[in-house]
């Protein structure tokens, strides 16, 4: 905040405090915030959209600026006539043309996601679980195994072809178990992570805007 | 710089020493040299300036690498080059030789000017990344190592290998390292097909097409995996290939969809379907798409209010049209507003601040998470809990999961979103898709014990090639 403007630090500090508001209850000062808020972010990604899609992405790719050496993409013209498609929307007559763009957008995300996600989520991931078990140090080989046993359990849980009894019944029990105690540590790194934002934004409040505001008025 | 290796290793051996001897000598001579420079210096500076070179004190270069080999690197999109070579009979530690640099030319006696890999010692293989398809190229790979004599200039002394060439580069139609990955699509997707058969009819005989698969698996590939593979069908055969119904556990979550609904309806409340801060090309998502359109449906029928709040228009659009499709179905097109599904903002932040607002203002009875979701998800799972809406939520997020499942009646883990949409609307093709998944889960999960029974056999009797399996399931 060290190059903003006295104002600017001034709102920022106004907004935030506003923002907090809503650990009370919702209340018109909250309102207030949350709509210049929604507001100015749509409006900022509406013009961040125009201009490194429309602009900078198809205009400079389809006529690159003289001198830049750069061939015309005739691919990026693909990508506009699907995005012209999309606003047949707009056109009740032929409004289905829009699904065209849908469609195309679905399907090519699975079929690329689908190799990716093969590799690197079932591949990858057996290979790397077939580790060396018995390591150097105690702990070490307990962590071994934890991992093994943690990821065929995990795996078993997530069966949807068989029902949860018996002996299978018990190992998605113990992989549940591996996913909680996963979770619950997670849960609680993210809670300190988010501590530290909270600190960041009450320093915030309590040096910059504290001064500031002193200054001001 | 030497273009042919003429010593044999007992030459080596005396040059080494020679160098060593002449090394220690100058050594000496330099030092004494610096302690008179620093009495007398003008004096001193004159007579190192004066001071003959010692022939004997030039190391000799490192023996070259040999038996170079240069090929088109199997299984990639082409434009790249493996060099393999054997080590130098001098690699034996750093300071003999450095390392290695890979020198690439388009003729056979040069210049070799292109450096395109260098290598550690110890290193046998370099890849030239930088070929254009169809050029002839020939390599040279040199031993090299820096010399520094007594006023700290740096030399680099190589020795070349023989040249190899000519090699060229083209892009392989298939990976054949992917080969055991088509045959486990293989056995899923007929899998799949067998299933969609059965969850049509009642029956199926598509099963001879998996066991089929398995022996071509073991015929082109490896019977390793086809062994694994049988074991997979031994071991869930009963379960998965026998009965005229499909069956499925029960996932809480999902049952209990219907019940929120019903819910809404009972309270004459809105119900939120929020599809996450993704887009589109998100998995997840789509996911979450699929879901709304029974939830949809669902709703029409009850004639309960569906609000879906998004952060993205292409979301937007595809929410739309999920639900006309979807109160179609139900019979009650007339039902749907297109402003049921409303845009917010793309901004992260401001999407969890409008729908918290939402939350408390228009107090739903019942909220879906179904959709990836980042740092907005316990923000929004607490008030919809603070609010008292009954909340399922979905995500495959492993740092959001955690939130949900503390601040959520329900939460379906990871796959069990995928699997939701299946589960709700019983539509053959997806039953059948769900169910051919299990199949390919079971022989990851076959694979993944009997590789790590190996693995511990190979360890407790001591067997060197106890990561034998790990090998069909590396993909780089």
């Amino acid at each position: 905040m060290a190059d903003a403007s006295p104002i600017g630090i001034f709102i920022a500090g106004v907004l935030t405090l506003g923002i907090f508001s809503f650990l009370y209850k919702d209340n018109p000062v909250y309102k207030v915030c949350e709509a210049i808020f929604i507001g100015v972010s749509a409006a900022y990604w509406a013009v961040e959209y125009f201009y490194s899609a429309l602009y900078k992405k198809f205009w400079l790719g389809v006529i690159p600026p003289e001198g830049s050496g750069a061939d015309p993409d005739m691919w990026l013209w693909g990508g506009a006539i699907l995005g012209v498609l999309m606003l047949c929307r707009m056109i009740p007559k032929i409004n289905w043309l829009s699904r065209w763009p849908l469609a195309f957008i679905v399907g090519a995300t699975a079929g690329l996601y689908m190799m990716t996600f093969f590799v690197s989520n079932a591949m990858n991931q057996i290979a790397s679980t077939m580790q060396p078990l018995i390591q150097d140090t105690f702990l070490a080989t307990l962590g071994s195994f934890t991992v093994a046993i943690g990821t065929v359990t995990g795996l078993i849980y997530f069966f949807f072809s068989k029902e949860h009894k018996g002996i299978f019944g018990g190992a998605a029990k113990v992989g549940i178990w591996f996913l909680m105690v996963t979770f619950g540590a997670s849960f609680g790194y993210t809670v300190m992570s988010r501590m530290s934002l909270l600190i960041g934004r009450l320093d915030f409040l309590f040096s910059s805007w504290a001064t500031n505001f002193g200054q001001m008025f | 710089m030497t273009l042919t290796r003429t010593a044999n290793s007992d030459d080596r051996m005396q040059r080494r020493q020679r160098y060593k001897n002449a090394h220690t000598r100058s050594s000496s001579i330099a030092l004494a040299l610096t302690l008179l420079c620093g009495l007398m210096s003008p004096v001193g500076a004159l007579a190192q300036d004066e001071q003959p070179v010692d022939s004997a004190a030039i190391a000799p270069p490192p023996a070259p690498a040999v038996n170079v080999h240069a090929e088109d690197t199997p299984n990639d999109k082409g434009k790249s080059a493996t060099i393999t070579w054997e080590l130098s009979p001098d690699d034996t530690s750093r300071g003999i030789i450095d390392g290695y640099v890979v020198l690439r030319s388009e003729s056979p006696s040069g210049p070799f000017v292109d450096t395109v890999g260098k290598a550690t010692i110890g290193k046998t293989e370099s890849l030239d990344n930088g070929a254009i398809d169809g050029v002839e190229y020939f390599y040279r790979v040199d031993a090299y190592r820096f010399e520094i004599d007594a006023d700290g200039n740096q030399t680099f002394v190589a020795s070349p290998s023989v040249v190899w060439g000519p090699t060229t580069t083209k892009a392989q139609w298939f990976n054949k390292k992917l080969g055991v990955m088509l045959f486990i699509f293989l056995i899923v997707a007929f899998s799949i097909l067998q299933f969609i058969t059965q969850a049509k009819t009642g029956k199926s005989n598509l099963w001879m097409a998996n066991i089929l698969f398995i022996i071509l698996l073991g015929f082109f590939y490896s019977w390793v995996m086809a062994i694994i593979a049988a074991i997979t069908m031994v071991l869930f055969l009963k379960d998965f290939y026998s009965g005229s119904e499909i069956f499925l556990r029960k996932i809480a979550g999902i049952e209990a969809v219907e019940e929120a609904i019903g819910r809404a309806t009972e309270m004459g409340k809105k119900i939120f379907f929020i599809p996450g801060i993704q887009d589109m090309n998100d998995v997840q998502t789509i996911a979450g798409m699929a879901i709304l359109g029974r939830v949809a449906q669902v709703a029409a029928e009850y004639e309960t209010w569906l609000e879906v709040p998004v952060s993205k228009s292409m979301v937007m659009v595809t929410a739309q049209e999920t639900m006309k499709d979807a109160y179609s179905r139900a019979g009650r097109p007339d039902m749907f507003q297109e402003a049921q599904v409303h845009f917010v903002t793309e901004d992260q932040f401001g999407y969890a601040a409008a729908l918290d607002g939402m939350f408390v203002r228009e107090k739903p009875a019942t909220i879906f998470f179904m959709g990836a979701f980042f740092a907005e998800s316990l923000i929004l799972a607490e008030t919809g809990n603070e609010v008292g809406a009954i909340q399922i939520a979905g995500t495959a997020m492993p740092s959001q999961l955690p939130f949900f499942v503390a601040a959520c009646d329900y939460t379906l883990l990871g796959e069990e979103l995928f699997a939701a949409s299946a589960y709700l609307s019983r539509e053959p093709r997806q039953l059948g898709s769900l169910k051919g998944q299990d199949v390919g889960k079971a022989l990851f999960l076959v694979a993944m014990v009997l590789g790590l029974i190996v693995v511990l056999l190979g360890e407790v009797v001591d067997l060197p090639s106890w990561l034998y399996l790990q090998q069909y399931f590396k993909v780089d």
